[in-house]
């Protein structure tokens, strides 16, 4: 290639990439910039290289006030010399450094550059051990109390925000602890959900069902669990139930992992258990998503975050 | 008296005083700011090697949360840039690149970083997560200091959205065409300010998302 045609690329004579000016009239500009400051920097020191005259001391001239006059005395010399060491150091610098037009200077340092050997170095310490964890089995892993406590260091960085600290849960995030799963909790199936994610739809009923619907169905689930229910109400809302809702919740409530439907005979509770939080969820239906983490995180990362969130429901 | 040194020419000059205390002082920005415009890297939608990013201007109901973050003073808390230090990307993903903020008008890179980088936050949290965490943060994490923005929950302001982005197509590398300017007011119609900041958020960082 020619150089203009390098040029034009925005590579130098040697193909390597360019700094990005525009035009090359900006890599001038800022090398002009910066010798004629430093140039000004050392006309101004050595044009106060004076000495020390014998006789009276010089006065500067002005006078204020009447009396009050000025010494016009010499610059004191460590403060000067201190002056052109900055002088000297800040040719030294754009020298080693980038900051001369598109120079890179001769240490060919960049924040990037700097950067990137910081990962390489973690990389080249860390990946041994991650690798090891990703060829063992996953309950392998979550009995190792060193991968679980890399693995919960992780959780807390990553996963603490909707899961909780102590994995806990919140209103809508599901608790990790307690052995009951949306998707299910076998090994793989954990480490599938951190990969690729989850959504958790359930559709809006309150249209179909009116006020009234929503309320026997409300009180059919709370019975499905035990709790405190209008029994008559019950009753209706077991027909509307088998009507509506089998198709994901099970013929007796229990669930499907495939699709994510909860279980709903069991005294976990992902939105809430209250009757007004039950009607809120048939009418307004619920929408939530678990992020996928297999492009952020990396698989060996994502295995022993799974393996920790399994630790956790040890039974 | 003796012919004036020039020491004293130009103290007593006011004029020239002026004149020569600007052009001292400006010397650091002509050198370190101004190039800035001049960049490819900082005036175009690339990223450090030069790839193509795909940027393109605020939608209209994400430019109205960006006002609202804005509003809140967000940005008293939260950076928006990722450095390139390990630390940071390992937590928020790739760091940030100036080709990313082409067309934050006024950019929200800030440098306050008592809550974490918002960045990369986009597509982190689910919408439900978002929008239970800016009405009271507490409610999914329990140990969190951020104060609760329940106002959100009220429609948002639609009426000068046109004259927004009849702005921005003035002081940035925005261009919108009237056709958009036409169809934003009904964008954010309806809509509440929680729905556009969390529209704001769930759009930052995703031009470098899942680069390693």
């Amino acid at each position: 290639m020619t150089i203009r045609r390098l040029r034009r690329a925005g590579k130098d004579k040697k193909g390597k990439q360019m700094a990005d000016f525009v035009s090359s009239f900006w890599n001038v500009y800022v090398m002009g910039l910066v010798a004629l400051s430093l140039l000004f920097c050392v006309f101004i020191l050595a044009s106060n290289m004076t000495k020390r005259e014998e006789g009276p001391v010089q006065l500067h001239g002005h006078v204020w006030d009447e009396t009050i006059a000025e010494y016009n005395n010499p610059l004191p010399k460590w403060w000067l010399y201190l002056a052109w060491a900055t002088v000297i150091f800040s040719i030294g610098y754009l020298v080693v450094f980038p900051g001369f037009g598109n120079r890179q200077g001769i240490f060919q340092w960049s924040a990037i550059g700097q950067y990137e050997s910081e990962v390489a170095k973690a990389d080249e310490r860390y990946a041994p051990i991650f690798n090891k964890y990703l060829e063992q089995d996953l309950l392998t892993v979550a009995a190792d109390p060193e991968a679980n406590a890399m693995g919960q260091r992780m959780f807390l960085t990553y996963c603490a925000q909707c899961h909780g600290s102590a994995a806990q849960g919140a209103k809508g995030f599901p608790n990790l602890t307690d052995d009951e799963w949306l998707h299910g909790g076998e090994p793989d199936v954990v480490k599938t959900t951190i990969l690729g994610g989850r959504m958790g739809v359930m559709p809006p009923f309150g249209p179909a069902l009116g006020a009234e619907g929503v309320k026997d169905v409300a009180n059919y689930v709370r019975s499905l669990s035990g709790l405190a229910n209008d029994s008559l109400r019950a009753q209706r809302g077991q027909e509307l139930f088998a009507q509506n809702c089998v198709a994901c919740h099970g013929a007796e409530g229990k669930g499907n992992q495939a699709l994510g439907a909860p279980d709903l005979t069991n005294k976990s509770w992902l939105y809430g258990s209250s009757e007004a939080t039950i009607i809120e969820t048939v009418t307004n239906g619920r929408v939530n998503q678990m992020p996928a983490f297999k492009e952020f995180l990396g698989e060996a990362k994502v295995h022993l975050l799974a393996a920790y969130v399994l630790s956790l429901n040890k039974k | 008296m003796a012919a004036k040194t020039k020491h004293e020419l130009i103290e007593r000059s006011v004029f020239l005083m002026i004149v020569l205390t600007l052009l001292t002082i400006s010397v650091g920005g002509l050198v370190e700011i101004v190039p800035l415009f001049f960049q490819k890297s900082t005036t175009s939608a690339i990223d450090q090697k030069g790839n193509q990013l795909d940027v393109k201007p605020y939608e209209p109901l994400r430019l109205v949360g960006r006002d609202i973050y804005i509003r809140e003073g967000c940005y008293n808390c939260h950076s928006q840039m990722v450095r390139p230090f390990r630390a940071e990307t390992e937590r928020y993903g790739h760091y940030s690149v100036a080709g990313e903020s082409i067309y934050d008008h006024p950019f929200q890179w800030g440098s306050k970083r008592t809550g974490p980088d918002l960045a990369r936050v986009g597509g982190r949290y689910s919408d439900e997560w978002q929008r239970a965490h800016l009405r009271n943060p507490r409610d999914v994490v329990p140990e969190s200091n951020m104060p609760a923005y329940p106002w959100l929950d009220r429609p948002a302001k639609v009426d000068d959205i046109e004259a927004k982005m009849h702005a921005l197509n003035k002081v940035g590398l925005h261009k919108y065409s009237e056709e958009e300017i036409a169809g934003a007011r009904a964008a954010v119609e309806g809509k509440t300010e929680l729905d556009a900041v969390v529209a704001y958020l769930q759009g930052l960082g995703l031009a470098l998302k899942n680069v390693r």
